[in-house]
């Protein structure tokens, strides 16, 4: 019998239970970084990166 | 160079792979002299030359080199490492033409089967892996770890991590496309599409992929650059995905270790959704992200703009990522496969226009304040069309994936046509558009030989690609109509020989449109060698530049 309440278990859980409002929260956590106003200044920056010589 | 006087010694790198070369090269003796079939002992004596050649170059390069390896750094800037670039570049073209060739050629099958010549070696079946093998992993692969290596370095400011991995990748990984492509026409193949080789090829794959991995991953990691550039989370996303990829479709159990046969672990429904899971993220992930890398470095970089939205860049990569994994069951409408799966397949196929487009107008958009630039350089229009290809197929790619529509193209030429109006107008201009850029850049050329064969190789390839497609547009639509057709007795209309016929016009057509995509193939090699043999150099070797004062 493999106990119930193994580490396992609960992580096997919870990744096959809940793994759409896991991935959906991750993606909402990414586009909001991706908008947040205050780093607009360092995407702009990036944009430029393949123009910028060494 | 008062270092010079350390004592030069071999890298254990130098020493191990030389070492694992020469056991290689007798364990390939070893092989095929106990070979169980033909084509597993020629395999094996390619391998055995192979890797005693790799023995005597890493010997010969280590006498011959200084004490000292290349250094990090050249009055203070990065000595890139732009040998495997020049490697992967030519490559890229030779087996351009080669599956262009190819291609052209089981097309005139398709038109005259007489052109089988009733060999085994040439029939179709043998011919069409060697074909999309071909375009896909050699000239495409080839492509994406030029582009790759040139663009993770200049992006990151830093030299390529390694000093013999970056060529163990670029040449063992035209190793396995050399075994790959004489076992198709040897017969030797698993039959799953688009991963036909056997174990002894995917196994070798899977080291050179893991080095490929390795040498991305630490040349990131010892950026000079603090951000990460968008390309290189394409690239890095194509490189361990395809590894996933390749580890779950392929493991099978060899019948002998001295033969090239092997069965497949997985078996039945569980196989085909394995086969198409890989099949379709080989589309999303060697065909999409890897060349959406180089959208994202060599549009900002020929039309001079930044990137339209970094953004959009950022919520359109992570979408494609988290979407496109889930497409593949639409392959498997209307088979074995439970609905569920197959609604699910076709629901994030139809999600993915968003991320598709979003990557489409990024790319378009860079543009704006440089439209003018499309008239006078056509360099910059073939990525741009490339992109607008990119817009079309992703559009018709879901829409196909619909079971309604899918139930009224599978099977036919509908299916062959989308295919390459994202392969030959997305893969194929994105990948001519880098190549036309990066071999001035890495042959440090002022610039193309000539601009003029460029606009004739455009016109060229435009006029091949719409008559490819549209032919099978055509094609396949008539084919799929004519199939499901019933007379009022309830019996089929046409025979399956009469839909044949009716395809005949078409294939012709297609054919010449194949033909015309590999004459300008043809033109852009000509081009490019001349660029590298008569081209004037454009800045003198960096170690010669002082300081002016």
């Amino acid at each position: 019998m493999k106990p119930i309440l193994a580490i396992e278990n609960i992580a096997s859980s919870l990744v096959t239970t809940l793994w759409t409002p896991i991935f959906v929260a991750i993606f909402i956590a990414i586009v909001t970084y991706a908008l947040w106003p205050r780093n607009q200044a360092a995407f702009d920056e990036a944009a430029r990166m393949p123009l910028r010589e060494d | 160079m008062s270092a010079s006087s350390t004592a030069k010694s071999m890298t254990i790198g130098e020493s191990g792979l030389a070492l694992i070369f020469a056991v290689t090269a007798f364990l390939c003796v070893f092989a095929a002299a106990k070979a169980l079939d033909p084509a597993f002992a020629f395999h094996a004596s390619l391998g055995a030359a192979a890797s005693a050649a790799s023995v005597f170059v890493i010997l010969n390069r280590y006498f011959e080199r200084p004490a000292e390896l290349p250094p990090q750094e050249i009055n203070g800037r990065p000595n890139y490492n732009l040998g495997p670039v020049k490697f992967a570049s030519f490559m890229a073209m030779f087996w351009g033409i080669a599956g262009f060739t190819v291609g052209l050629i089981i097309a005139s099958q398709l038109a005259w089967p007489w052109l089988n010549f009733d060999l085994p070696w040439t029939s179709f079946g043998r011919l069409r892996p060697l074909h999309t093998s071909a375009v896909i992993f050699a000239f495409g692969g080839n492509v994406l770890l030029a582009t790759s290596f040139y663009v993770v370095q200049r992006t990151c400011r830093t030299r390529l991590a390694g000093d013999l991995a970056p060529w163990f990748v670029v040449v063992g990984y035209n190793f396995f496309i050399l075994i790959a492509g004489t076992g198709y026409l040897l017969g030797v193949t698993q039959s799953k599409e688009y991963a036909e080789p056997e174990w002894y090829s995917d196994l070798w794959l899977t080291i050179v992929w893991v080095t490929y991995l390795l040498v991305f991953l630490v040349t990131v990691i010892k950026r000079k650059e603090p951000h990460i550039f968008v390309a290189n989370w394409f690239y890095l996303a194509f490189i361990v995905t395809i590894a996933v990829l390749h580890l779950g479709n392929n493991p099978a159990l060899p019948v002998s270790l001295l033969g090239s046969k092997s069965y497949v672990a997985w078996g039945g429904v569980q196989d085909a959704m394995f086969q198409w899971w890989y099949g379709h993220n080989a589309v999303g992930f060697f065909l999409t992200a890897g060349f959406l890398a180089i959208m994202y470095y060599f549009i900002p970089k020929r039309a001079e703009r930044p990137i339209y939205s970094y953004r959009l860049s950022i919520i359109h990569f992570w979408a494609l990522i988290f979407l496109y994994i889930w497409a593949g069951p639409h392959h498997l409408h209307y088979t074995a496969l439970p609905d569920w799966a197959q609604t699910l397949g076709m629901t994030f196929s139809v999600m993915l226009w968003m991320p598709s487009w979003g990557g489409m107008i990024n790319g378009l958009m860079t543009l704006s304040g440089a439209w003018d630039k499309l008239r006078t350089d056509p360099v910059l229009r073939m990525l741009v069309v490339s992109v607008a290809f990119y817009g079309m197929s992703t559009f018709e790619g879901p829409m196909m994936s619909i079971k309604v529509v899918n139930s009224l193209s599978h099977y036919t030429d509908w299916t062959i046509g989308h295919v390459h109006s994202g392969a030959l107008g997305w893969v194929g201009f994105v990948s001519f558009g880098a190549l036309y850029c990066l071999v001035p850049w890495a042959w440090n050329r002022r610039g193309l030989y000539s601009l003029k064969l460029v606009n004739w190789h455009f016109w060229t390839a435009t006029l091949g690609i719409v008559l490819y497609i549209s032919a099978m547009w055509v094609s396949g639509i008539l084919q799929g109509l004519m199939w499901r057709s019933y007379t009022a007795l309830g019996f089929l209309e046409y025979s399956f020989i009469e839909t044949v016929e009716a395809m005949h016009p078409f294939y012709i057509i297609r054919a010449a449109g194949g033909a015309l995509f590999l004459i300008g193939s043809l033109i852009m090699a000509y081009n490019l060698w001349m660029t590298v043999r008569v081209g004037e150099a454009e800045v003198e070797s960096p170690v010669a530049l002082q300081p002016a004062e």
